[in-house]
Formats: C-alpha cells, structure tokens, sequence
C-alpha cells in the first residue's frame, strides 16, 4: 500500500456494470515524506469516508477489486484506509 | 519476496475491516546496491520494529494465505526478520 493525498472528486453516470454505488477520488501518490509522486489517479473509496484534503493509503491491481463490497469489479486502484498518524523513525 | 527495512508505522482509525486487527509498517524496499527502492505499507504479523531489515511477501494470493482469507485487500506482508543477508559473497550482518 502506498500514501496518497485526495485531491478530489469524481462523478460517472454511465459506467460499466459493477461500479454502482462505488465513489471515485482523485488521488495524488505520495512518497514516505509525504512529497508528491507521479501524477494524479483515480481510486474507488473502499472505507466511503474519504474525501478531499485527507491523507489516505491505497491498494492497486487485482487488491484495489478485492477492498469493494461486490468481488471483481473493475478498478485498478482502492483507498483502504484514512491515515491518522505516520511516524518515520529510522532514515535509511 | 522482497528486502526491506522498518522505517515507520502508520496508524489510522478509518480503514477496511480486515486492517482492523493488525499493525502497519512502513518498510523502505531495499534495492540491489543496498539503498532504499522505494517504500510500501505492509502488514505486520512477526512483530517487527523500526531499524530491522525484513522478508516482505508483496503477493495477495500469498498474503491472504497467510492471515487465513479468502477474500481481502491485501498484499505486503511482512514474514520475517532478516538476521544475515549475503550479496555477492559478501555478508551484510543486519542485527
């Protein structure tokens, strides 16, 4: 999993069957000190509380289909968790 | 099976139910010259602690496996704590 800053929202009408009921955010990748890591994506909100400005961590592939209610559906990256506290203790 | 070293934890409150019950880690992923290759969130089931250098199983399959699922957003797991590590003939003593 991997730290990711929502960023924003994301609304489809027409969409492929299985992604009903399923919210999308733009999510921004983060590096371990929170910097910006390639560009902005779109992720299913598995835990349906996340929303803009939160720091969340994420899951991709096959994972992202398996943190949604119904199994397989299509989607390539899932927010698993809202991020209270990360402490970095060791540099390496 | 990847290298890594515990770098950090994450806490968070708001997560998918199968989270719930377990820590998480954050592990920098060792490259081939010994230096961090980028980093991922795994969870921890051998109590590892910050500075160890750790076996990371980065594979759902395996990882579900292993915490006893069929189903679940799952995929770094930490499986072990490293005591030597040899590259090249030569010993990297890690604890």
């Amino acid at each position: 999993m991997q730290l990711a800053r929502v960023v924003g929202s994301l609304v489809a009408t027409e969409k492929v069957d299985g992604l009903e009921g399923v919210r999308f955010l733009l999510i921004q990748p983060l590096g371990k000190r929170q910097e910006p890591v390639g560009g902005t994506i779109v992720a299913a909100d598995a835990v349906h509380m996340a929303g803009p400005g939160d720091l969340v961590y994420f899951v991709s592939s096959r994972e992202a289909a398996e943190a949604l209610p119904v199994r397989f559906v299509p989607v390539d990256h899932a927010i698993t968790g809202i991020v209270d506290d990360v402490q970095i203790g060791v540099e390496s | 099976m990847k290298v890594g070293k515990v770098v950090g934890t994450v806490v968070s409150t708001v997560n998918i139910p199968i989270l719930d019950e377990h820590r998480l880690l954050l592990c920098d992923i060792q490259g081939v010259d010994g230096g961090p290759d980028g980093y991922t969130i795994c969870i921890d089931v051998v109590d590892a602690g910050i500075g160890e250098t750790v076996l990371i199983l980065d594979e759902g399959n395996s990882a579900r496996q292993i915490l006893g699922l069929e189903t679940g957003a799952i995929r770094a797991v930490i499986v072990g704590v490293v005591d030597e590590l040899v590259v090249d003939g030569e010993s990297r003593v890690v604890t």
